[in-house]
Order: structure tokens, then C-alpha cells, then sequence
């Protein structure tokens, strides 16, 4: 193996964290300190103890632990001149990457609350079940008399409570939909819950034969549990997107008057201060160059994948990446004048345009609680005819149809499916962020991909390799391993790919803008631009060029191109072949996009579009009344990617493109692009599919209720059944989708996984 | 049926213990790592601890 390039400089720079860590340290109540980092790398087990064994034997720590799910690690000391730099140095000599971390701040400690409050009503609710069902069980079986009573009460000591911390996150819910004047799930399973409990207390009191005590909280637990796997679900996505986030935190070395330097967080930056941006770093904040010259990348931003020259005066933007030559930079723009504030204001009209989506189990909501009561209040004025006024009865008889017919397998439905679709993403690397998006993308039938960074992996790759001499890659390799500037890299990775080991170049000397020199055999040689090297300009494919000059000849031209992802054009085709209208929307220039889309015969295509014109073009889209999946990742995707109906980002994208798109996916192919609306479909067909077993057994189950022959026991037997069905068959879908993983490994491995499409589409 | 008041306080009294320990390990961070918690077992407690910069 030779190793050639610095591998990922860029991405190291990023992120390795250099600045203060004290606002980051947290003091407790008790006086003692504690820091929360964030470990991206750990994927290792036998890490654990390594890093809890290495940072606790530093002096002053008191504790270090390692959360291994949530790649992080808490360490706490009591000693206020403890220097938690420390941490970081342990943790980097042990070859992890670390990155501090505020818990309140990432929106993980909300959510870890709200889970657990939701995990203990399930606890709670189920205990109560168990229970209440033990002494109901005795009361079917013949209990009688005083012993009923006494069973009755007991329950009802149980359940009354339980049903008022339990059911809170129900009663809140339909509160606010019937305050807004909707209906939807929440309201029916509010007043089945409630009017049970207090029918059977009221029974209890006049020493009655039935009570309800038992469905209530059963309710109450099976309804709990839909809801637990629903949280649970977004949770995991959130989790792994703000990990994503925290990674790219940003600082910047800023420059004081009288010559001293120090780091500063991003979010601190104000204008007119100077800023130092080391080659391999991103830009903090927009600003003008005063000093220096290099390349920057601006694609993340415009989508152009060429890098530009920045020199003195030049403007750059915040999230651009600087490539070959130190920079000096006056920051011009904070608050509203900055492009990026120009992004956020766009993105935040655009969401709002979308959030009209109904979900699937809210539609039938309005259609079902109207039905269930109006069907209640039928049952009520029957019985109170029929049995000419007899309002014990007829309430007890509405109060069991109400039971009945409560959505238990209906609040199942559909987080049991979306739970397990969001785990069968996970393996597969893709990140979900609620469960509407999965049912958004399953009806979509327009794709509009971003290229740089989408299509493609951002990166340049040699596209005449076959042309040039061993010897002659031999030498450029030579030159550019020292570099940082892509396509330096792209002649790193051709001559890798082609087993060509690096000549030794002497002297190597890197020129901003302008490209390599270095001493060959006691030759001068050179690689870098056309100009530089005294050749004239031909520009006709508008590809990137290098020209390799030995001994003041050029000895041959290096051409490069923006490399797809491996199985893009497979990808493309099975979209298109599923009837699906695939476009390109890139801010790229023409030639470059051109290309692109014939490679991957994708007709419609546009070339050289603005942040702008991106959101407005699937605004019109979507006024045609198409359904549109967006895929981008820049920051000049943003908006489109809030206004589609649902989009997609790659990990590498900006950190507004993944807060933007509604799924995430990771790795290197486009292939999670076609897993996740295949999963999605399934999903969505399951879903229906529980939605018609849990109405069929209203079906049968209503009349029953209606003619008043529904006894406690008769209710408990009916809910627990529908809702086992409606698990066992929401698990199939783990089933379909058993083999995914191996997309996975085929996308480690680099390869296209032509088979698995093979497959699915068998 | 006098049984019963000694079966059904131990019955209530056994459930309600249940749901105290899981609300005290829920309460004490137990759920906070499975993953680790499920390689945690497998670590030597007896290994010596290692140098601020010790490696392999």
C-alpha cells in the first residue's frame, strides 16, 4: 500500500478542536465541573475502558464515563484549576478525535426527558394493567357480593391515579386539537379513557356487576407504547443528526491589534475583526481578503465545483473551504446582512409553505372520531327508546361502544411500522427524521438532485489517466503529496489506484493559485495551471487542468472531472425506469452539468442556478402539482431542499442543508436514495394494511357492543388480539427488508450493489 | 376469604416493588447506554489503570 496524500487533511483541521473549552464546562450545584464530549470514532468496545482508564488516571479527574451509543464521554472533577485541555490531549495521544459539547444546548436532554417521562407512564400504566387485570380475572370467574365490591374498589385505587399521570400526554393533545376545532386520534381515546374509568367508579359506588377499570388502562398502556416507539424513533434520528452538527462547530483564530492571536467560537465574531484561516480550514464568517492568496472551494455554497483563486479583495463566505495558502480575512458580515442570515430567512418561508401535510392517521382521525361519535350517541338514543327511558342502561351500552371502538390498534398502526422502517433505515445509513417523512416520500413522483456534492462526491478525479505515462504520474504524484488542493489529491489517488509509486521530488514548493514546483533528477518540474506553466489557454471542455512541466517542456495534461457516485446512474435508471421524473438543479456551470446529465441520462437539467430560482423552480413544481423529493446538500440548497414536499442530504452536506432536508443518508453511494422510498412504500403499505385489520375488527366488533353484549371481558379479549395482530404484522416489515445490510458492505467495499437492485426488483 | 387479605396486599406489594426498581434504574441513568452497558461486561476490572499517556 502506498500511502501517498495526507489523508483528509482538510476534514482533520476541521475538526480538530483547539479553542477554549470553558464555555463548555458545566458547573453542578455540589461545586464540581463536568465536560461532555462528543467521540465520533468510537466504535470499538475495548475503547471503554482505554479511555476511561487513561482520563481517570489523570490527576485532579475525579470520574470519566463513556456512553457508548451516544459516541460520548462525561468526566467530572471537583479541583476549579483543573485544565480541562488535558482531556482533549489524553483523548487525541489515544488517537480519538473530541469535540466539547453543551447537552442542553444539542437538544438531547429534552429529548432523553421526554422519553423518560413517557417511559415511565408505560411502566406505570403497566402495572396498573397487570394488576387491574389479575382482580378483574377473579371477578369474571364468579367473585360475588362483597368480594366484588372490594375487588372493584381496589381497582379503581389503582386506576383512577393511573389514568390521570398516564393519559396526561393524551388529554394535552386532544385539548389543543379540539381548541384549534380539529379532531384527531387523541380526542375519542381521551373520552373512552375517561368516561370508563369514571362509569366504573360510579358502578362501584351503586355496587354494580361490570366495571372498566381493566380497559382503561390497558388502553392506556397499548396507546402508551405506540407513542413510546414513535419518540423513540425521531429521537435516534435527532441524536445522530445533532452529533453530525456538534462535529462541525466552528471557531476561528482571530487576530488582536497589537499582534496576539486568539481562538474564538464562530457565533462570537464580530465585524472588523481580522481573521487568520489556515490552508485545510473553513471560513468562520463572510469577510474580504486582506492578505494572502489561495483557493478556496466554493461548491458547498454555489454548488461550483471548480476551486477559485482568493486574493486581496476577493469576498468569501462563511462554510467555504480554504485550500492552499494562509489567509488573512476582515469580517464584514453579522447578523442579517450575511449571506447565510439571506438562507435561513429563505428556508424559514419555505418550511412554512410545507407544513400543510396531513399525516396518514390524522386524515383518518377526521373522518373516524366524528363516526365513533356519532355511532356512541346513536347507540345511547336506541337504547333509550327501546328500553322507553331506562339511562342506566343506555349510557353503560354508548360507554361500551365507546370502548370498543377506541383506537388502540389504530394508535398502533402506525408507529409500530415506522419504528421498525426507521431501524431497517438505520442499518442502512439512512436517518429519518419523524415519521411523516417516510410517508411523504412514499408518495412522491418527482426527484431533483443537486450535482456537486449530490450526484457527485465533490471531489475531482483524473479523467485521462489512461493517457498519461507511468512516469510522468510517478512525478506529479511526487509534487502533489504534499499538497492539500483537490485535484492535487485526485493525481494522489490515480496513481494509488494504478499502483504507481511516488517519484522523489526535492524542494517541493507549493505557489497559492498557481500549483507545484520541485526539483526531478536534478531537473526542474512543475504542475499546476495552464498559465503558469506558459501554455496557452484552451478551454473549450471547461475542465479542471493541470499541466506537468519537466525540465521547461510540458511533458503531458492532467484532466480532471468532478467524480459521480459509483452507482449513481444505476441509481437514476430504476428511478426513472419506476416511472418517477428525475431533473438536475445545480448552481454549477453549463459544461459541467451537461456532462453530468448525459452520463446519467438525465434529460431536464439546469445549469448555473441561484439559491433563488432553486426554491422558485420547485415551488412551480409543486404549484403543478407535483410531489417533489429534493436531494442536495449545499447551503444553496437549503431552500429548495425546506420547500420540496420531502428531501433527502448526504451526511457530508452543510449543516443547513442536513438541519433543511427531512432524511439523511450516509456513505458513498446514491443507492439510500432508492432503499428509503422503497422502505417508505413498504411502510406506507403496511400502515394501510394495519389500518384495515384494526377497522375490520370494529367492524366486527361494534355491532356486538351496540346490542350491549359487550362485557368487560369481551372488550379486553378484542383490544389485546387487534393489537398483537398489528405488531406481528408491522414486524414483517423487518422481514422483507432482512437483507438490506448488504448495501451497506457493497458500499464499504466500493461497489456498486447491482444484485440488490436486481433483487428488489424481483 | 380472610386469604385474601394477605394475598392481595403481597400481590400489589410484589408489582409495586417491580415498578419502584424500574423507576429507580430508569432515575439512575441504567437505560442511558445499552450498548455499552452490553460490552461493559466483558471488561477486566482488574487491569491495572494505564498512564495519562499510556498506549498499547
Amino acid at each position: 500500500m502506498i500511502t501517498c496524500c495526507p489523508v483528509g487533511p482538510a476534514l482533520d483541521a476541521a475538526s480538530q478542536f483547539a479553542g477554549d473549552l470553558a464555555p463548555w464546562v458545566i458547573t453542578r450545584a455540589d461545586g464540581s465541573r463536568e465536560l461532555d464530549l462528543i467521540i465520533p470514532g468510537l466504535s470499538a468496545p475495548e475503547s471503554i475502558p482505554l479511555i476511561e482508564g487513561a482520563l481517570e488516571s489523570l490527576p485532579g479527574l475525579a470520574a470519566a464515563r463513556v456512553n457508548f451509543t451516544g459516541k460520548r464521554v462525561v468526566a467530572t472533577w471537583n479541583d476549579p484549576s483543573f485544565n480541562p485541555a488535558a482531556i482533549v490531549e489524553t483523548l487525541n495521544e489515544l488517537g480519538f478525535i473530541s469535540r466539547p459539547f453543551d447537552p442542553s444546548h444539542s437538544g438531547l436532554n429534552a429529548d432523553d426527558a421526554q422519553s423518560r417521562l413517557l417511559l415511565r407512564a408505560v411502566a406505570v400504566s403497566g402495572f396498573a394493567a397487570a394488576n387491574i387485570m389479575l382482580l378483574s380475572v377473579s371477578v369474571w370467574s364468579g367473585a360475588e357480593g362483597s368480594t366484588r365490591d372490594l375487588f372493584h374498589w381496589i381497582s379503581a385505587g389503582i386506576a383512577l391515579p393511573t389514568v390521570a399521570y398516564a393519559g396526561r400526554p393524551f388529554f394535552r393533545s386532544a385539548v389543543r386539537a379540539l381548541s384549534s376545532g380539529l379532531f384527531n386520534m387523541d380526542v375519542p381515546i381521551s373520552l373512552a379513557v375517561c368516561l370508563a374509568a369514571l362509569m366504573s367508579l360510579f358502578e362501584t359506588f351503586n355496587h354494580g356487576e361490570v366495571a372498566y377499570f381493566d380497559a382503561s388502562v390497558t388502553l392506556l398502556f397499548f396507546l402508551l407504547t405506540g407513542r413510546y416507539l414513535d419518540h423513540l424513533m425521531r429521537a435516534r434520528a435527532r441524536s445522530a443528526v445533532s452529533q453530525l452538527l456538534s462535529l462541525s462547530a466552528s471557531s476561528a483564530m482571530v487576530e488582536e491589534a497589537d499582534g496576539s492571536t486568539r481562538i474564538l467560537a464562530a457565533t462570537a465574531l464580530q465585524p472588523q475583526m481580522k481573521m487568520l484561516v489556515a490552508a485545510g480550514e473553513r471560513l468562520a464568517a463572510d469577510g474580504v481578503v486582506i492578505a494572502g492568496t489561495s483557493e478556496i472551494d466554493r461548491s458547498l455554497l454555489t454548488g461550483e465545483s471548480h476551486p477559485e483563486i482568493a486574493a486581496k479583495g476577493a469576498v468569501v463566505h462563511a462554510g467555504m473551504l480554504n485550500f492552499t495558502g494562509p489567509l488573512t480575512v476582515t469580517v464584514t458580515a453579522a447578523g442579517q446582512d450575511t449571506f447565510l442570515a439571506e438562507i435561513i430567512r429563505l428556508m424559514a418561508s419555505a418550511e412554512q409553505s410545507r407544513s400543510r401535510f396531513v399525516r396518514v392517521a390524522d386524515r383518518l382521525a377526521r373522518i373516524y372520531s366524528p363516526a365513533v361519535h356519532i355511532l356512541a350517541a346513536g347507540t345511547l338514543a336506541g337504547w333509550l327508546i327501546w328500553t322507553g327511558g331506562d339511562w342506566h342502561m343506555a349510557l353503560m351500552t354508548a360507554i361500551a361502544v365507546l370502548i370498543i371502538t377506541c383506537p388502540c390498534a389504530l394508535g398502533l398502526a402506525v408507529p409500530a411500522v415506522q419504528a421498525v422502517a426507521s431501524g431497517v433505515l438505520f442499518r442502512n445509513g439512512v436517518m429519518i427524521k419523524d415519521g411523516a417523512a417516510l410517508e411523504k416520500l412514499s408518495d412522491v413522483d418527482t426527484v431533483v438532485f443537486d450535482k456537486t456534492g449530490t450526484l457527485t462526491l465533490g471531489r475531482p478525479r483524473l479523467a485521462n489517466g489512461a493517457s498519461i505515462t507511468a512516469s510522468n504520474l510517478a512525478i506529479a504524484a511526487g509534487l502533489a503529496r504534499s499538497s492539500r488542493h483537490p485535484l492535487s489529491r485526485a493525481v494522489c489517488a490515480a496513481a494509488n489506484s494504478r499502483g504507481v509509486a511516488p517519484a522523489a521530488v526535492d524542494e517541493v514548493q507549493e505557489i497559492p493559485g498557481r500549483g507545484l514546483s520541485g526539483m526531478f533528477q536534478g531537473g526542474p518540474v512543475r504542475l499546476g495551471s495552464r498559465q503558469w506553466c506558459g501554455i496557452e489557454e484552451n478551454d473549450g471542455q471547461g475542465l479542471p487542468e493541470f499541466v506537468l512541466m519537466r525540465n521547461a517542456k510540458a511533458a503531458s495534461i492532467f484532466t480532471f472531472e468532478d467524480e459521480l457516485r459509483r452507482d449513481a446512474a444505476a441509481v437514476i435508471a430504476k428511478l426513472q425506469s419506476e416511472g418517477l421524473r428525475v431533473e438536475i438543479l445545480s448552481g454549477d456551470r453549463e459544461a459541467a452539468v451537461r456532462r453530468a446529465a448525459a452520463d446519467l441520462g438525465i434529460e431536464r437539467w439546469q445549469a448555473g442556478v441561484t439559491p433563488q430560482q432553486k426554491l422558485a423552480y420547485v415551488e412551480q413544481l409543486k404549484d403543478a402539482g407535483r410531489k417533489v423529493l429534493m436531494v442536495g446538500d449545499g447551503l444553496n440548497d437549503a431552500p429548495a431542499l425546506a420547500a420540496g414536499l420531502t428531501s433527502m442530504a448526504p451526511s457530508s452536506a452543510t449543516d443547513i442543508g442536513r438541519t433543511a432536508a427531512d432524511t439523511i443518508f450516509m456513505g458513498e453511494s446514491l443507492l439510500p436514495v432508492l432503499v428509503a422510498r422503497d422502505v417508505a412504500i413498504a411502510t406506507q403499505r403496511l400502515s394501510l394494511q394495519n389500518f384495515a385489520l384494526a377497522i375490520g375488527y370494529n367492524v366486527l366488533a361494534v355491532p356486538i357492543a351496540v346490542l350491549g353484549f359487550a362485557s368487560p371481558l369481551v372488550a379486553a379479549v378484542a383490544m389485546s388480539t387487534s393489537s398483537i395482530i398489528v405488531i406481528a404484522n408491522s414486524l414483517r416489515l423487518g422481514l422483507f427488508f432482512r437483507r438490506e445490510p448488504a448495501v451497506a458492505k457493497g458500499q464499504q467495499a466500493g461497489m456498486p450493489d447491482l444484485p440488490q437492485l436486481e433483487r428488489r426488483a424481483a | 376469604m380472610t386469604i385474601l387479605l394477605i394475598l392481595i396486599p403481597a400481590a400489589l406489594a410484589l408489582g409495586a416493588i417491580g415498578l419502584a426498581a424500574f423507576l429507580w434504574s430508569l432515575r439512575n441513568g441504567q437505560f442511558d447506554d445499552l450498548d455499552g452497558a452490553a460490552h461493559r461486561i466483558l471488561v477486566d476490572e482488574d487491569r491495572p489503570k494505564r498512564s495519562p499517556d499510556g498506549r498499547d
